[in-house]
């Protein structure tokens, strides 16, 4: 789960790690107001999105005057912003955070992850902040300086010093980037994070170290444990689609094609739009109905399938294991039956009770079409489809 | 011969007496392998299926001597129960659960090395040698006895390249999921590793999918180590960068973690790929001249 740059903030300052004096605001009033409060005579404003690239897309901005502020606002609050990290529709906008503005000496970069191949949480930091950092990491890698966290010990000063020698950091400054380090490390263990950016974390023109952004990602697993984060989950920046199949438990993902794909299995939905593709079809989706898929589910899932106008044919995937194909066809008619389809629908079943599904498809008085085998239902759903895009 | 598992494997299950640890211990049974008994905190001298339930893993052991054990406690109760079994000396942990946090794992993984424990999973479907022992919610009928070793990031993949291999004849050896999570127990050179050593196993079914760099390290491993054929294909070419597609780890990030990446390794490697998923089967005999 994505956090907003304001939440991410917020969870810095409980763990002292130096940021802005910001406010979080709803209206063009709110943000005028705080930036009386903060007062001095300039700030800096940020759309809130879960998005990178917004500096870039005009979503962040120094200003200078409450006329500025105004427009800055009247133009973001309640529009989106498109970066190239969003689709073409972009974010919606309903947060500005204002702060004060201050002189930047240097720009660096610190960020952890957890690595998959060493499966250690990482630490990275780099002397190019600002800029997208995979760029720096796949055209400079030398530019990266690595750290690697022993689980039984947590991140230790040593691994903090040494890599601010090499950024180049003078005592006072080491001091504070070890803080930092030690924050985010303690952070990232407290929270369950799976990723944390402060990209700038920069030095002031009076030397000293502040985290100018925060960019936090926890992981969806562990939200049970955290109530407090899952409290601060924002479903305007979701996908509507995908909020209602995380309602019900279904894995979806809206894609541009025109074939609707109903699977079981995440790695065999990945392999049906593949399939799809191969024989020349553009799938709509990835959906997965899980393994403990129950008719109503199914149901479910067929209905926002359908309630993609651009789906011109569906293609139902199953391959039973817990799953019962004679189940799935149950749902697939209990759907057709209430939501009424009007686009052809292919239907492939294996495995468990594969017969006694496909048996019931066919004395159902539906527009169903079988398939017998993987690449035979591929290719009839792709024409009944049009042959694609 | 097969590898981790086979018709001398004791198994007990961790969540016997709830839902999941019911149907599938009844369905582990059907299929003959040696359930020994199960483990539900306070139901211990009970009885569940026939079967002993045990309050502590170390009972189990002690009563049983099981060497085997299958988790389907629910995600947050899923360090401890890895750690119960760790700790009372069980070899083989098959942990089918789904949405284990990715730190735990982070700690088990360790308990897990120095305990000289083989993990499988979390969010998997468990490992079977067929028509001996079927540890997992994998069906059963699908499976037939034979000669190629699976080991895959997906169920419902691995159902696919089973059925492929049951139809064309060759039957399966052993088959591993090693789950959809980014931080597996046992990974692709883990498994690569037994199977290069297992006479039975002729030629090696992987099937890996979008998301990380386990395909492309295996693909190293295979170079220098594997002698046996292999066959893979990565599912998720049309998946869009950014998006968590379903298992939490395939996501292409910083776009890293591609199909075509992977497919390109595993070439490099020597590798047989098909990026036909219903041709899996075909490519086996293509790579083994079967």
């Amino acid at each position: 789960m994505n956090l907003h740059e304001y939440q991410g903030k917020a969870l810095f300052r409980k763990y002292d790690l130096p940021v802005s004096t910001g406010v979080a605001c709803d209206t063009t009033e709110e943000v005028l107001a705080a930036a009386k409060q903060i007062g001095g005579d300039a700030w800096v404003i940020k759309a809130q999105v879960h998005a990178g690239g917004r500096g870039k897309a005009g979503g962040v901005k120094l200003v200078k005057t409450e006329a500025e502020i105004s427009e800055f606002c009247g133009r973001h609050i309640g529009g989106r912003l498109v970066t190239y990290q969003t689709d073409a529709h972009g974010q919606p906008i309903s947060k500005i955070l204002i702060e004060s503005c201050i002189g930047i000496a240097r720009e660096l970069y610190l960020g952890a992850v957890v690595d998959r191949s060493t499966r250690r949480i990482v630490f990275m930091a780099s002397t190019e902040g600002g800029v997208e950092i995979e760029k720096v990491a796949q055209e400079t890698p030398e530019k990266i300086l690595k750290a690697s966290i022993d689980p039984l010990v947590g991140p230790q000063p040593n691994q903090a010093r040494q890599m601010a020698f090499k950024l180049g950091l003078d005592s006072a400054q080491i001091k504070q980037f070890t803080q930092v380090f030690l924050g985010l490390g303690k952070l990232f263990e407290d929270k369950d994070v799976s990723l944390i950016e402060v990209n700038p974390l920069v030095i002031t023109e009076d030397g000293n170290l502040l985290c100018l952004d925060a960019k936090v990602v926890i992981d969806s697993n562990a939200m049970y444990r955290h109530p407090d984060l899952a409290a601060m989950r924002d479903p305007s920046q979701e996908d509507e689609r995908e909020a209602i199949a995380a309602k019900w438990d279904l894995n979806y993902v809206a894609l541009d094609g025109n074939i609707g794909c109903m699977v079981n299995g995440a790695g065999l939905a990945m392999g049906t739009m593949d399939t799809v593709k191969l024989y020349g079809g553009a799938p709509a989706n990835f959906l997965d109905v899980g393994g403990g898929a129950t008719k109503e589910r199914v149901a479910e899932a067929f209905k926002l399938i359908l309630s993609d106008s651009n789906v011109k044919a569906v293609f139902v995937n199953i391959f039973g294991g817990i799953v019962r194909c004679d189940m799935i066809a149950e749902g697939i008619i209990g759907a057709v039956e209430e939501v009424g389809v009007e686009v052809p629908v292919v239907v492939r079943l294996e495995g468990t009770n594969s017969d006694k599904g496909t048996e019931i498809l066919s004395q159902s008085n539906l527009n169903i079409i079988a398939g017998s085998t993987l690449a035979d239902a591929a290719r009839k759903v792709v024409a009944a489809a049009g042959g694609g895009l | 011969m097969s590898i981790l598992i086979d018709k001398h494997t004791k198994v007990i299950c961790q969540g016997f007496t709830g839902k999941n640890g019911t149907f599938h211990s009844q369905q582990a049974i059907a299929y003959g392998t040696q359930m020994v008994g199960g483990v539900t905190p306070g139901k211990g001298s009970t009885e569940h299926l026939g079967l002993p339930v045990f309050d502590t893993v170390i009972d189990a052991i002690a009563a049983t001597g099981a060497d085997a054990s299958v988790i389907y406690v629910p995600a947050p109760f899923v360090m401890d129960s890895i750690m119960e079994a760790v700790g009372a000396g069980i070899k083989i942990i098959v942990c089918v659960t789904e949405g284990v946090p990715t730190l735990d794992m982070l700690k088990c993984k360790i308990a897990c090395d120095n305990g000289g424990v083989v993990l499988i999973g979390p969010n998997c479907p468990g490992v079977i040698t067929p028509d001996e022992c079927k540890i997992g919610i994998m069906p059963g009928h699908i499976h037939k006895r034979g000669c190629v070793g699976i080991v895959s990031r997906s169920g419902t993949l691995t159902y696919e390249a089973v059925k492929q291999t049951t139809d064309t004849g060759f039957g399966q050896s052993t088959c591993v999921g090693i789950g959809g999570d980014p931080i597996p127990g046992s990974n692709f050179i883990d498994i690569l590793t037994l199977f290069e050593k297992d006479p039975e196993t002729e030629a090696i079914v992987m099937i890996g999918e979008i998301g990380g760099t386990a395909e492309e390290e295996a693909a190293d491993f295979i170079k220098k180590y594997v002698t046996k054929p292999v066959v893979s294909y990565i599912a998720g070419a049309t998946a869009p960068a950014g998006k968590r597609m379903g298992h939490a780890g395939a996501i292409i990030s910083g776009g890293k973690g591609t199909a075509d990446e992977k497919f390109k390794a595993l070439e490099a490697a020597g590798v047989k790929v098909t990026r036909n998923l219903a041709e899996i089967g075909e490519t086996l005999k293509e790579a083994t001249g079967w």
